[in-house]
């Protein structure tokens, strides 16, 4: 208790923590607001919520890491800098196909089942990703270390890592992208149609199948970029993707289905909000803190919806 | 049953030999449970490797003997996945199928508690090399005995050094702050314990004590309470994880704490992935190849390291890992053992494990009645120009230590 209002009294004491907390905050939700985005569509669109979403995120990570590590592009002249930023787009593409390989094989024969069927099989999936990893990478915790200066503010008290904030850039250009993507493309309207209702689509002569293909890519190609960004920043290990799948779900569930912007809205507050709690109650509590919040919300909720139904009555 | 135990103990050695000496010796067999896949399997590795290696070089010394005849290590592992009721299982099928009357034990205190209560039961012997967890020698075991120091032995040294540092200054010791941020699991938290003991030794306040989470990726938390606070030591333990993070966020944060020491810096190779960042930390280790202990089997600890990286070329461009050295120096607890014990009999080869007292190139190993071994203190090193240099214990210290940090 003491340690508590300690921590709370160094708040009051320098204001300018305050503000660093939330920077620090959104820096982390704008990842996590990446991974739950995906998890938000798929969820939407097929129904199937996705346990294997952190182990998308870490196996981005490992692409780029791997890009980096190898040494290739090195060898044509380019700094490890601009190959970790090339690492972004990389780890998109590679994980597209991943998942493009991993709907066909698994996903596609589990989509029409009931719940149970698709949670155990992406479970499944998560496992064996985390195990061909462990295999392929080792279990050694690896990130890369860019280069760049850190910026001070406010007497050195806040600190931004150019890194972190391209990081945080790309995550922010990601996510306007996929929204632009999925109001204006055709395919980006299929796939809305088809969240809607999917059988009302295939009237309609859109090729399901194909949407939920390509769905199922996108999320693995937009956590993948998200585990690119992490690994300049954070770091990664072949077990940390649970972290990321119980983020992108507490934040998926908060925000609602079919809320992309609120998952976006819920994904930096859920960052800024953990850090919080991290300074306050140890950063031992984090991953509780963020669970609470979801057991707030959906308190909330259910109070609401028993007023609607009341109001019905 | 006696004729299936000799039958799996008394094999004929002739697959093993490596050396005309070897061709002639029988074999004794020696279990383990060791994690070869799942998220202890870098450090699975490094123990088997060492084992292995001992075994190599036991059997090229000639063996070991026992009374007129001569006999070499062979190991029989399974693969625990880093999962503890999978290791419990496993013990109990080396044991009960395999019929392994010795065993070497797992990779990580959690796994080592896992096996213990069933190497227990069956009075099996076993000496592991990879569980620090002081909990593990609290529960009357005696057929558990473990060649390195114990877990809260890791970093209190360093609050010793910065006592002495802080006496040099002219200041009291109990003047120096300190503050600690370890993971939620028994061996962070005996490391805990071990400078929350020592601080309270020199009457210095801890000011920050918090618990890092299993899945730690950001610390910037503690840190900006650090920056805030100004303590004159930090202590962070956390795995390689821990070590990678507080290294990084330190470094980018530019936190000036005159002493920062950490736990698994070479797992986590902090030098390699974070180059300056690194500068001025201080690592604890079990063992380093430039410490002066020998043997007649291995010969020094740095001859040891260049024999070691002979054989397994994977290891040419980094240290070898304590665990690696440590996983040896059981197989050798074991060779010295029986040969005082003169007999396959593993209640007297119990005692005699009991009774060992043996210079190793690993340090001295003598087990306390619980099983730890108190002979061989930890050492901890400073990064100093990229380069792991002993600063602690005074005695071993090959450099000053840098305080404060710049």
């Amino acid at each position: 208790m003491d340690q508590i209002l300690f921590n709370i009294g160094l708040l009051i004491e320098y204001p300018m923590v305050n503000l660093k907390i939330v920077i620090d905050g959104v820096m982390i939700g704008a990842l996590f607001a990446l991974a739950a985005y995906g998890l938000a569509l798929v969820w939407g669109v097929m129904n199937v919520k996705n346990l294997a979403q952190g182990d998308f995120v870490i196996a981005g990570g490992y692409t780029s890491w791997f890009l980096v590590k190898t040494g290739w592009l090195q060898s044509i002249g380019i700094s490890s800098n601009i190959v970790a930023l090339i690492g972004v787009p990389v780890a998109f593409g590679v994980m597209a196909a991943i998942g493009w390989v991993i709907y066909k094989l698994i996903i596609t024969r589990v989509i029409e089942r009931d719940l149970f069927t698709s949670l155990l099989a992406t479970f499944g999936l998560a496992i064996m990703m985390a195990q061909i990893m462990n295999l392929l990478f080792g279990s050694d915790t690896q990130s890369l270390k860019l280069d760049y200066e850190t910026l001070y503010f406010a007497d050195g008290l806040i600190d931004v890592p150019i890194a972190k904030l391209i990081g945080v850039c790309m995550a922010a250009g990601l996510a306007l992208a996929v929204i632009l993507f999925m109001k204006n493309s055709r395919m980006g309207q299929a796939i809305r149609a088809t969240s809607q209702d999917s059988r009302a689509a295939r009237v309609m002569g859109i090729d399901t199948e194909k949407v939920y293909a390509f769905t199922f890519s996108l999320n693995a190609a937009i956590c993948g970029a998200a585990g690119a960004i992490i690994v300049m920043v954070w770091l990664i290990q072949p077990f940390y993707g649970i972290t990321y799948s119980v983020r992108a779900f507490v934040v998926v569930t908060a925000a609602g289905l079919g809320n992309l912007p609120g998952v976006i809205a819920a994904g930096l507050g859920i960052g800024a909000a953990e850090q919080y709690g991290g300074h306050i109650f140890g950063i031992g509590y984090q991953q509780a803190i963020a669970v609470t919040l979801l057991l707030i919300v959906l308190f909330f909720r259910l109070l609401q919806q028993r007023r609607k139904r009341q109001a019905l009555n | 049953m006696k004729i299936r135990d000799i039958l799996l103990s008394v094999t004929a050695a002739a697959a093993l030999g490596t050396s005309a000496s070897a061709m002639e010796c029988e074999t004794i067999t020696l279990g383990a449970a060791i994690s070869l896949t799942g998220k202890y399997a870098t450090n699975g590795v490094h123990a088997q490797n060492g084992y292995e290696f001992a075994i190599t070089k036991i059997a090229e010394n000639g063996g070991v003997q026992i009374g007129d005849k001569c006999y070499n290590f062979d190991v029989i592992y399974y693969d625990d996945e880093s999962k503890g009721d999978r290791g419990a299982t496993l013990a109990e099928r080396l044991i009960q199928q395999d019929g392994v009357q010795y065993m070497l034990g797992p990779y990580s205190s959690g796994l080592t508690k896992a096996i213990a209560p069933i190497t227990e039961k069956y009075g099996i012997p076993m000496v592991e090399a990879e569980g620090a967890s002081r909990s593990l020698f609290n529960q009357g075991y005696k057929y558990l005995f473990a060649v390195l120091s114990t877990s809260e032995q890791y970093l209190a040294s360093a609050i010793t050094l910065a006592a002495e540092r802080a006496t040099a200054e002219g200041r009291d010791p109990s003047e120096v702050t300190v503050a600690i941020a370890v993971e939620n699991d028994p061996f962070s938290l005996d490391i805990r314990a071990g400078v929350m003991e020592d601080a309270a030794r020199y009457g210095m306040n801890v000011i920050i004590d918090e618990k890092l989470p299993r899945d730690l990726s950001d610390m910037t938390a503690i840190l900006t309470k650090v920056k805030l606070v100004k303590p004159d030591v930090l202590i962070v333990s956390g795995h390689s994880k821990g070590a990678a993070t507080a290294v990084r966020q330190i470094g980018e944060q530019r936190i000036n704490v005159p002493m920062v020491a950490i736990t698994h810096c070479e797992a986590a190779d902090v030098t390699g992935n974070f180059g300056d960042f690194a500068e001025n930390f201080l690592c604890s280790t079990q063992w380093a190849e430039t410490l002066t202990y020998e043997d007649p089997i291995f010969g020094t600890a740095a001859n040891y390291e260049t024999e070691f990286k002979a054989a397994y070329p994977e290891y040419a461009t980094k240290k070898v890992p304590y665990q690696t050295a440590q996983a040896s120096a059981a197989v050798y607890v074991y060779a010295d053992a029986f040969t005082r014990a003169g007999s396959l009999d593993k209640d007297a080869v119990r005692d005699a494990i009991a009774a060992t007292d043996l210079a190793t190139f690993y340090g001295q190993i003598k087990f306390s009645d619980a099983g730890n071994n108190i002979a061989k203190p930890m050492v901890l090193r400073q990064i100093q120009g990229g380069e792991y240099n002993v600063v602690a214990p005074s005695n071993f210290a090959s450099h000053d230590l840098v305080w404060p940090r710049p």
